[in-house]
């Protein structure tokens, strides 16, 4: 099912909370410094990589950053 | 607002969730940042792209990525410490439509398996080896591996690393791309996206060379290790950039990809049927197949001991495979232990109507000792009521044991009176026979055909297994008792 961007934006990203380890290595990639770690903790104990909401390109730089096989899903506008 | 598409999300080949202990079936097992994470994820990537998942195999080491089993829904393989590219090689040839893919960390590549990985480069085996270097062990705790920094202070090197008595960080790479087979060798590091891409690259490239049939294939892959280390995701990230390359060149080392040829498709292994005429085997059927069972109660426990160059495992040897052609299970066990080095070697036998359970013959019921000092030595353990050969003129009166009947006689003396000394191993045959009948003659003539090689050495078997069985009777008719 398509996701529609916030706005204009080219891409998008989801972080799966339960999967991330918040090792801030994402929140380092992105060129686009849209992502940050999450005050709260997730349920093994970790602040979990958050997307501020806006600005994501879809470069996927952060996905191979991240150690995490599960934890980021980058999305891309169609053409 | 545009419409957005999936482009980058967990790989087709790792589970969606990971069977684990507990409730972590939602993340690796790996410290946050740990550097095995992304190289896997590379490596989950490459498979899905090449859409090789059905033929891959993995095999997975000793060390924090042991685990690989628990991610990859591929073949799996998890091997002993440092065993990865030998087990490789194995899965390999077995199976050359896999994709064989061996994971090794540094302790386990650079050290404990370091002559695995020389020689599985060395042959060229179309496997790829994935080297996660991250420059010390990590499971266990951070001890020093050979690709720890100079000065880098580890459980095991509290000073620091020391080049005059630790040696140098050991560049595999390097020591790779001075073989000749090895079709692609690279170094890449996980220091940044920029980095992680090229790793990607190399990674890719690597399987596709075994996907071609092309040949070795190795990707050094320098990885954080946060934990060990003492050092943030981050920082660790930067020390692999900034301290590690620097010591560690990047970059290709080998490229042959482009001019090499694909390796021929595996001979296919000989028939079954063929294989004795290639191992120069008698025509006629195993023995085994060929004798139908044994219907009479038989358990001999045989020990024979003695100087090594008395023929004591040709001795044995004779026994088993008469045994068998008299449809005896059997058991033939040369000794190698602590005695060879002193001069003296010794076998067991074990000739049974039943299935043999240990080919370990502890306590004998027939001992049969070449000199004094294996009469000494295997005396105590013969059963009572058991039999007992020695060579000599008389048994040593220390060694007596009322309970056991024993014969002694010059076996050695009375070979050479056939012609040779050295046929006394068959003397004594001759004289067990006599005493025993444990097996027809007929089927030791016929066993002895098969194992002594050579006509000459044939006939003289003979004579000496005949001037044993003499010898003994006239012994037996001597003294009626048995009891020497
Ligand atoms: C035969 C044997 N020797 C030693 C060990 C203990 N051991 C387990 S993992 C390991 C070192 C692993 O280091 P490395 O290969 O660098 O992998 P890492 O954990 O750093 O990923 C050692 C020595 C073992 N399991 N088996
Ligand atoms: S896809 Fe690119 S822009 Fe978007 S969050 Fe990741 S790194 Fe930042
Ligand atoms: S890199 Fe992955 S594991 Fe680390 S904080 Fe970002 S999403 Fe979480
Ligand atoms: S100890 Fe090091 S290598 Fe092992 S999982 Fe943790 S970070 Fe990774």
């Amino acid at each position: 099912m398509p996701v529609t961007a916030m706005r204009e934006d080219r891409g998008f990203i989801e972080v799966n909370a339960q999967e991330c380890k918040g090792c801030g290595l994402c929140v380092e990639a992105c060129v686009q410094k849209v992502l940050h770690l999450s005050a709260h903790l997730n349920h093994y104990g970790y602040h979990p990589a958050e997307y501020d909401g806006r600005g994501c390109n879809g470069c996927g730089l952060c996905f191979y950053a991240c150690p995490e096989p599960g934890a980021l899903k980058i999305f891309k506008a169609v053409a | 607002m545009p419409e957005l598409k999936v482009t980058h999300q967990k790989a087709e080949c790792l589970y969606d969730s990971y069977e684990r202990k507990g409730e972590l079936t939602h993340q690796t097992h790996y410290c946050p940042g740990c550097g095995h994470g992304i190289t896997m994820k590379l490596l989950a990537e490459t498979i899905d792209e090449l859409g090789i998942r059905d033929r891959v195999i993995m095999v997975s080491p000793v060390g924090c990525s042991v685990f690989l089993y628990y991610y990859f829904d591929t073949g799996n393989v998890q091997v002993a410490h440092g065993r990865a590219p030998a087990v490789a090689t194995g899965l390999k040839r077995a199976r050359p439509d896999s994709i064989v893919i061996s994971y090794q960390g540094d302790g386990d590549l650079a050290a404990i398996g370091s002559a695995e990985i020389l020689h599985a480069a060395n042959r060229g085996e179309l496997i790829t080896c994935i080297f996660a270097n991250n420059a010390i062990y990590g499971m266990t705790g951070g001890q020093m591996a050979p690709t720890t920094l100079l000065g880098k202070k580890t459980t095991t090197t509290p000073f620091g690393r020391d080049k005059i008595k630790d040696g140098y960080p050991l560049h595999i790479s390097e020591v790779m791309s001075s073989l000749d087979a090895p079709v692609f060798v690279e170094r890449v590091a996980l220091g940044n996206t920029k980095q992680i891409l090229a790793a990607k690259k190399a990674i890719r490239k690597a399987v596709e060379s075994q996907v071609k049939g092309l040949g070795f294939s190795l990707v050094e892959v320098l990885s954080p290790c946060p934990t060990i280390w003492k050092q943030d995701p981050v920082e660790a990230q930067r020390f692999v950039r900034e301290v590690m390359a620097d010591i560690y060149p990047l970059g290709n080392k080998r490229d042959r990809t482009a001019d090499a040829e694909p390796h021929p498709a595996p001979a296919p292994e000989p028939a079954l049927s063929e294989l004795p005429a290639i191992l120069k085997l008698p025509k006629e059927p195993a023995p085994a197949d060929a004798a139908p069972p044994n219907p009479r109660e038989v358990d001999y426990r045989i020990k024979i001991a003695g100087f090594g160059g008395q023929g004591v495992l040709l001795l044995g040897q004779l026994l088993a495979e008469a045994g068998m052609d008299d449809g005896l299970a059997v058991s033939w066990l040369p000794s190698y232990g602590p005695e060879m080095r002193s001069g003296t070697s010794n076998c067991h036998v074990r000739l049974n109507n039943r299935p043999v359970d240990s080919p370990v013959v502890t306590r004998s019921n027939i001992l049969i000792a070449l000199n004094e000092p294996s009469l000494q030595k295997f005396v105590s353990l013969a059963e009572p009521g058991s039999l007992v050969l020695y060579n000599g003129d008389s048994i040593p009166a220390e060694f007596r044991r009322e309970d056991l009947t024993m014969h002694a006689l010059p076996f050695f003396e009375l070979a050479d009176e056939v012609g040779t000394a050295k046929a006394g191993n068959v003397v004594v045959l001759g004289a067990l026979l006599e005493v025993t009948g444990l097996l027809p003659d007929e089927t030791v003539d016929r066993a002895m055909a098969r194992v002594v090689k050579g006509e000459k050495w044939l006939e003289i078997d003979r004579k000496a297994l005949s001037r044993g069985k003499q010898a003994m009777a006239a012994s037996l008719g001597k003294e009626a008792a048995c009891h020497v």
